[in-house]
């Protein structure tokens, strides 16, 4: 350990209140961060983690009382001006970079540009910008284009810029969100070079594996009031999930056998040139098969190739027993068969329109009359769903855009349900769910499976497959290379084949 | 008072407000202004004036709710025009026969159909942005029909189609007869038609549309058949008011249909927008043209009162934005 974690705090803040709105976001809120530390603020979405943030980084202005130490002086509140020029950096989660300049000019951007220059030393910027990554302990080409790297790069990229200047605090958003996971792990190393050069850093994650493996201390917060601050050590992910969310989830293997069942859907040496190839499987009626395996291992295409959007270039998918070509998804929803998108924001739901619209979207010919949409059979349609799936909105004409991310995985699923499927092929159901909501989608994913829907369950995240399937497959390269009945196998068997 | 506001407080009477006020304003600024303003006149000629503007505004409305634009328009109406009139002339000029003109008429909305089709099957197909397509379409169909006519105007019809741009059907002009149909038929098909339903839908964005189970590609096809069509029914009507058709007539049409559908609430980024407050809105702009006209302003004058009439109402809108935002935030 560094000299430098002692035991005052390099930074501290206390009765820290705010309102928005006649809407406290936080309430008593206390904080307090060491040189040299990894800590990670935990809490669901809306509990008040960003809004700290912005509190810390001069963003928001506490309500009166507040008690602010940093670096040895005391504030009422910070001006962004003072948290920028004490060393307090943020990484935010879109990473706010220039992709068309370069990397030495977006690592040295505010350096050059922030201090009135008006002309451009590019030696000096290149110059900056070798002694930020030499600190990373990185090498990257500072002279090509951003948009030359891939997302992971681009990581480095913004956090070799928030240590141009003299940065004493890192906070970082949702760093690892878009990562696989070797990005991952370089990215964790990365922070605990910086660590141990004295910089405190404040890692906020959805992902707790990661919390619990980079963290010494974390701070849980849950609707706006703080829940505790915990050493990592010996904290495991369920006691901060409880933490976060005030409620206890026992994890349960739900697998069973349904080989009685009759086959929904079974694919036989399904390929496709570069993306996956020779796939077999079969999914009974109220099965739920999970499919588990890195990005990149082929099984969005698998799912897409099901629902006809790709072509397979060889091997057969027979539904009921007959064999299925798709021109279209049409065909392929016409046929019974779902496919919820992974990326829910942009291709799974259209999030400027109503949650009325969205959720008829996909099944508009069971709602017409004399060729005409009907209202009321919409109307009739919509109430059903949201009631069914218990989602929580406003008004149906309300966008989509202003439910939580629980509730519009839960409209999506309605969406498809209400196309009456036989199979339901879901991409990654939790993205971007709460952990309290996730428990929420999974229950009615295994309300499905129990009405004798087959389900195909796509999820990176080991241990939703494991809990929620029947069997798992894991694919890598595009190929099937492990089957596992989750009660013949520990969940640490397979995370160690998937993530190994 | 609050309930009684909240119950105002729908989708229709939304999409209406700014048109509607607009409606007033234009109304009541004009009448204590010219006592003329409110006769029977003055809605006559709003009624003769309106339609030629209307039905190309609506030609423009569905491409730009898909997100889109038809800058065609303009040229799409005069190849239709120039379709009746070459099949009239070929086939007696004013001595040719109703049966004739039909056919005309036919063989023009298939040609502004097929003008439209091709532009959907192009941004379909190659994702071109529409500006350029239509604008290339554009530049094709002038240079087409400035070819063929030599520039010059084509007339000598039978006297039959002189009531299609001049006569009255109870009262009621008989192009803006036809333009309320139109009105009548996009509003139905825009809020009840799949689609309808479909063309809001891309507008917002067309990869989740199509992971839907749309054929995206279909409805592009068909929102600029459509529009073609629209524009060659212009086409027939503006033809039938001047006695001739001439390659540019109306060419001065093609921004003020994206600005009334921008007066009427239609969003710029597509997905949101309704017929019926765009009626209203070119309404607002016939009736501001026809009140500096009594009033004796200069008609270039009245092209600029348009174009402030136009920022005013985003200003506008801007502030209700942000007083509906503050008065959300206060009730909490």
């Amino acid at each position: 350990m560094d000299e430098t974690v002692g035991d005052k705090p390099l930074l501290s803040l206390r009765n820290i209140n705010i309102t928005f709105g006649g809407v406290r976001a936080l309430r008593d809120v206390s904080f307090e961060l060491r040189a040299g530390e990894v800590h990670c603020i935990a809490g669901e979405n809306g509990s008040g983690k960003s809004t700290l943030i912005k509190i810390i980084t001069g963003v928001y202005r506490p309500a009166d009382g507040a008690e602010i130490e940093f670096a040895g002086k005391r504030y009422a509140h910070m001006s962004p001006v003072q948290a920028n020029a004490g060393g307090i950096k943020v990484i935010w989660q879109d990473l706010a970079l220039f992709p068309e300049m370069s990397v030495a000019e977006n690592i040295a951007f505010s350096e050059v540009v922030g201090r009135g220059v008006r002309l451009v030393d590019y030696d000096r910027i290149r110059a900056i910008a070798l002694a930020a990554l030499a600190r990373l302990g990185v090498s990257l080409d500072v002279d090509a284009p951003l948009k030359a790297f891939p997302i992971a790069q681009r990581q480095i990229v913004a956090i070799a810029r928030a240590l141009v200047g003299e940065a004493r605090i890192v906070f970082m958003d949702e760093p690892t969100a878009s990562l696989t996971q070797s990005e991952t792990d370089n990215l964790l190393a990365i922070v605990r070079n910086l660590a141990a050069s004295g910089v405190a850093v404040v890692f906020v994650s959805h992902r707790l594996a990661e919390v619990l493996d980079i963290s010494s201390r974390i701070t849980v917060l849950r609707d706006g009031r703080l829940v505790g601050v915990y050493p990592a050590e010996g904290m495991t992910q369920s006691r901060i999930t409880e933490l976060m969310t005030g409620r206890t989830f026992d994890a349960q293997v739900r697998a069973a056998s349904r080989q009685d069942r009759p086959v929904v859907v079974a694919v036989d040496g399904l390929s496709r040139p570069s993306q996956f190839s020779d796939i077999s499987f079969e999914v009974r009626q109220g099965e739920t098969l999970g499919i588990t395996g890195l990005l990149g291992s082929g099984r969005t295409e698998l799912a897409m190739t099901l629902f006809g959007m790709l072509k397979p270039a060889a091997g057969s998918i027979r539904l009921d027993g007959q064999p299925v070509h798709f021109s279209s998804n049409r065909d392929a929803i016409d046929a019974g068969i779902a496919y919820l998108s992974e990326d829910r924001l942009s291709l799974g739901l259209i999030q400027a329109q109503s949650i009325a619209d969205n959720l008829v979207i996909a099944s508009l010919g069971r709602i017409l009359s004399g060729g005409l949409i009907a209202p009321d059979k919409k109307a009739g349609l919509v109430a059903r769903w949201i009631a069914d799936l218990g989602v929580k909105i406003g008004k149906p004409e309300d966008a989509i855009s202003t439910l939580s991310g629980g509730n519009q995985q839960r409209v999506a699923i309605a969406k498809w349900l209400a196309t009456k499927p036989r199979l339901l092929i879901l991409d990654a159901p939790t993205v971007g769910v709460d952990v309290g909501a996730r428990a929420g989608i999974f229950d009615i994913v295994a309300r499905l499976a129990d009405s004798g829907l087959a389900i195909i369950l796509i999820s990176d995240e080991v241990p939703e497959v494991y809990f929620n399937a029947d069997r798992v497959l894991h694919m890598a390269q595009g190929r099937v290379v492990g089957c596992y009945d989750p009660r013949a196998y520990t969940l640490h068997d397979i995370e160690a084949a998937v993530y190994g | 008072m609050s309930a009684r506001l909240a119950r105002l407080n729908t989708p229709f009477v939304r999409d209406m407000a700014g048109p509607g006020f607009a409606f007033l304003a234009v109304l009541i600024v004009f009448s204590l202004a010219s006592p003329q303003f409110l006769s029977a006149a003055t809605f006559g000629s709003v009624a003769f004036q309106l339609p030629e503007l209307g039905l190309l505004t609506l030609a423009m409305l569905m491409p730009i709710i898909t997100g889109g634009f038809n800058l065609a328009v303009t040229f799409t109406a005069n190849m239709a025009g120039l379709t009746v009139a070459w099949i009239l002339q070929a086939n007696g000029g004013v001595e040719a026969s109703p049966a004739v003109f039909l056919v005309a008429v036919i063989a023009a909305i298939a040609v502004g159909a097929l003008a439209g089709f091709v532009m959907g099957v192009v941004i379909a197909f190659t994702r071109a942005h529409p500006i350029l397509v239509s604008l290339s379409m554009m530049i094709f169909l002038r240079g087409l029909g400035e070819f063929l006519t030599r520039g010059g105007d084509v007339s000598g019809f039978p006297d039959f189609v002189h009531p299609i741009g001049h006569g009255s059907l109870l009262g009621i002009p008989v192009p803006m007869l036809v333009f309320l149909l139109g009105v009548v038929v996009w509003h139905v098909m825009l809020t009840r038609s799949r689609l309808g339903f479909n063309t809001y839908m891309i507008g917002s964005n067309i990869e989740a549309t199509r992971y839907s189970g749309i054929n995206t590609r279909r409805v592009v096809i068909l929102v600029y058949t459509l529009s073609g069509l629209m524009c060659a029914i212009a086409g027939i009507i503006m033809m039938a008011r001047f006695n001739s058709v001439r390659v540019g007539h109306g060419e001065s049409y093609v921004l003020i249909t994206v600005l009334a559908c921008f007066l009427g609430g239609v969003h710029p980024d597509g997905g949101f927008g309704k017929a019926l407050p765009v009626f209203v809105a070119l309404v607002d702009l016939q009736m501001l043209s026809s009140g500096l006209n009594i009033l004796g302003a200069n008609q270039h004058l009245a092209t600029a009162v348009w174009g402030l009439l136009l920022i005013t109402v985003m200003i506008c809108r801007w502030l209700v934005v942000r007083v509906r935002s503050n008065l959300a935030y206060g009730r909490k």
